[in-house]
């Protein structure tokens, strides 16, 4: 990899955490809301 | 029409603003060219090559100046919605304002600019193609800036948001505009640049009333 | 299609797809990544071909994402579909993430490729102009307070902004001609060495699973949240 691998390495670094951080956001946010949803079904019955 | 023509003598008359909006606007325009040597340096060598890109530049954001008023201050005081309810359709409303938005501002700066690029170094036989494309192109930035004055409807931060909005859009006439002047220092056929500018502003005249009246629609509710 | 208007039916189409397409995201990431790392280094450009395989995705993406949020708004505008504007809406992070992760890539492959960060070449200066409608109709959304005038107001930009794209794609080419950067080195060259095809198709397959995950998750949070707001606001009336 050699002199390379200070470019390779962070831009596929970065496209990791970017992307993960999307998808976690993405992921949490409806977990959280489905949770949401079924609190207020439950204490609605 | 008679309603369009009593709405567009008001709306020359608010943009005009008694010789205020036109002045202010210039005095921008001319600041911005004057803070261009003090920040890349007075040489002519470092200049000229940039003249008629930066007179662009300063004219596309000066013409971005007055957009936030717009439409804002009849829509806030209620104005708008009795225009809205008048005979005049809104679409041509729109156009009626980004008309009168650019006799009262983009001519002056249209005409400006010229003496801004001289002043950065272009070549003074390219003074009236600058003054043409000038004329033409800052018609888009109204057209356009219009559209933006009219999305912002309603928003906080108006004035930034519109210019983040509208410069993206600006850049083809920028691009054509600037592009005419280049190709006329370096010796070749302007025409065609030209050619593509004025194709841009039709195709903002078109977009503008449309887009702009759904936009208002949306702000009034 | 016109069918999953219906939030309801909608919500128990894509029930058993959501985890299909995550599951397909991640098995096509993983296989991907071990493509472009198991690919021979280029004669030319060593090893730094392997960002093209993170970098050309993004920049795809990037466009696929602002074609979908253009797309939803104009089902929004003109059909009033009730999920169009959720699916907007949700098309924009996403769309944006890729975007500026094309510009970043783009910048660590320019340096060792032509030694600077940045090159005003009018593939990057695009992309950057695409970032710049994404930010725009971010931020229009962001700034007015009425949710719906905001999601109408954005539509319309969405709309005049999918189609300015191609002009200004148009005119950034043409400045590009007028503006000759000195000796671009021409990235990959015309035809695509056989041993670059496949990591670069997978990782494009991986990218366009990822935004349809990222994509369809997004809408149905959209949905369940209104369902709580509309079941909380309810019971705040019978309480």
């Amino acid at each position: 990899m050699t002199p390379y691998a200070a470019f390779v390495w962070p831009a596929w670094g970065i496209t990791a955490l970017v992307l993960g951080a999307v998808a976690a956001r993405t992921l949490i946010a409806a977990r959280r809301w489905d949770r949401a949803l079924k609190a207020a079904e439950g204490g609605d019955r | 029409m008679k309603a369009l023509t009593i709405l567009w003598r008001r709306e020359l008359a608010l943009a005009w603003a008694g010789g205020g909006g036109p002045l202010l606007a210039c005095a921008f325009f001319l600041t911005l060219t004057a803070l261009v040597p003090l920040t890349v340096g007075g040489s002519p060598e470092a200049l000229t090559p940039l003249s008629g890109g930066v007179a662009w530049l300063a004219l596309a954001l000066a013409s971005t100046l007055s957009l936030e008023r717009l439409f804002e201050r009849d829509f806030e005081d209620g104005a708008l919605d009795l225009i809205a309810l008048g005979s005049a359709p809104l679409e041509l409303v729109v156009v009626a304002k980004a008309k009168a938005q650019w006799l009262a501002v983009g001519v002056p700066l249209a005409l400006t600019a010229p003496v801004a690029a001289i002043a950065l170094g272009l070549p003074v036989a390219l003074a009236p193609l600058t003054a043409l494309t000038a004329l033409i192109g800052s018609l888009g930035f109204a057209l356009t800036g219009a559209l933006g004055a009219a999305l912002a409807l309603g928003s906080k931060r108006g004035g930034l948001l519109i210019a983040v909005v509208v410069l993206p859009l600006y850049i083809p006439p920028v691009v054509f505009g600037s592009g005419a002047l280049t190709r006329a220092a370096d010796g070749a056929d302007p025409w065609p640049a030209t050619a593509l500018l004025a194709a841009y502003v039709l195709f903002a005249a078109v977009i503008t009333p449309f887009a702009g009246a759904a936009a208002i629609r949306n702000a009034q509710g | 299609m016109f069918g999953l208007a219906n939030p309801q039916k909608f919500m128990a189409f894509t029930r058993p797809l959501q985890p299909v397409l995550w599951l397909a995201a991640v098995g096509l990431l993983a296989a991907g990544t071990w493509l472009s790392f198991a690919a021979p280094a280029d004669y030319q450009q060593g090893d730094t071909v392997r960002i093209m395989f993170v970098h050309a995705p993004a920049a795809t993406m990037g466009l696929g994402a602002y074609a979908a949020l253009g797309v939803s708004s104009l089902f929004a505008l003109i059909w009033r579909h009730p999920l169009a504007d959720a699916a907007a809406r949700a098309a924009a992070l996403p769309g944006a993430a890729f975007t500026a992760l094309a510009l970043i890539t783009g910048s660590l492959w320019g340096q060792p490729m032509w030694g600077t960060w940045w090159v005003w070449d009018a593939r990057l200066t695009s992309v950057l102009v695409l970032f710049l409608f994404y930010l725009g109709y971010m931020a229009l959304r962001a700034s007015i307070d009425d949710e719906q005038k905001a999601a109408r107001a954005a539509a319309v930009l969405a709309l005049v902004g999918l189609i300015n794209l191609p002009i200004v794609k148009f005119s950034v080419d043409w400045w590009n001609t007028l503006h000759q950067p000195a000796s671009l080195l021409r990235a990959g060259g015309s035809s695509l060495d056989p041993a670059y095809l496949w990591p670069l198709l997978t990782m494009m397959a991986a990218y366009g699973m990822l935004f349809a995950a990222i994509w369809i998750t997004a809408i149905r949070t959209v949905v369940t949240r209104r369902r709580v707001m509309t079941l909380r606001a309810r019971a705040a009336m019978e309480a």
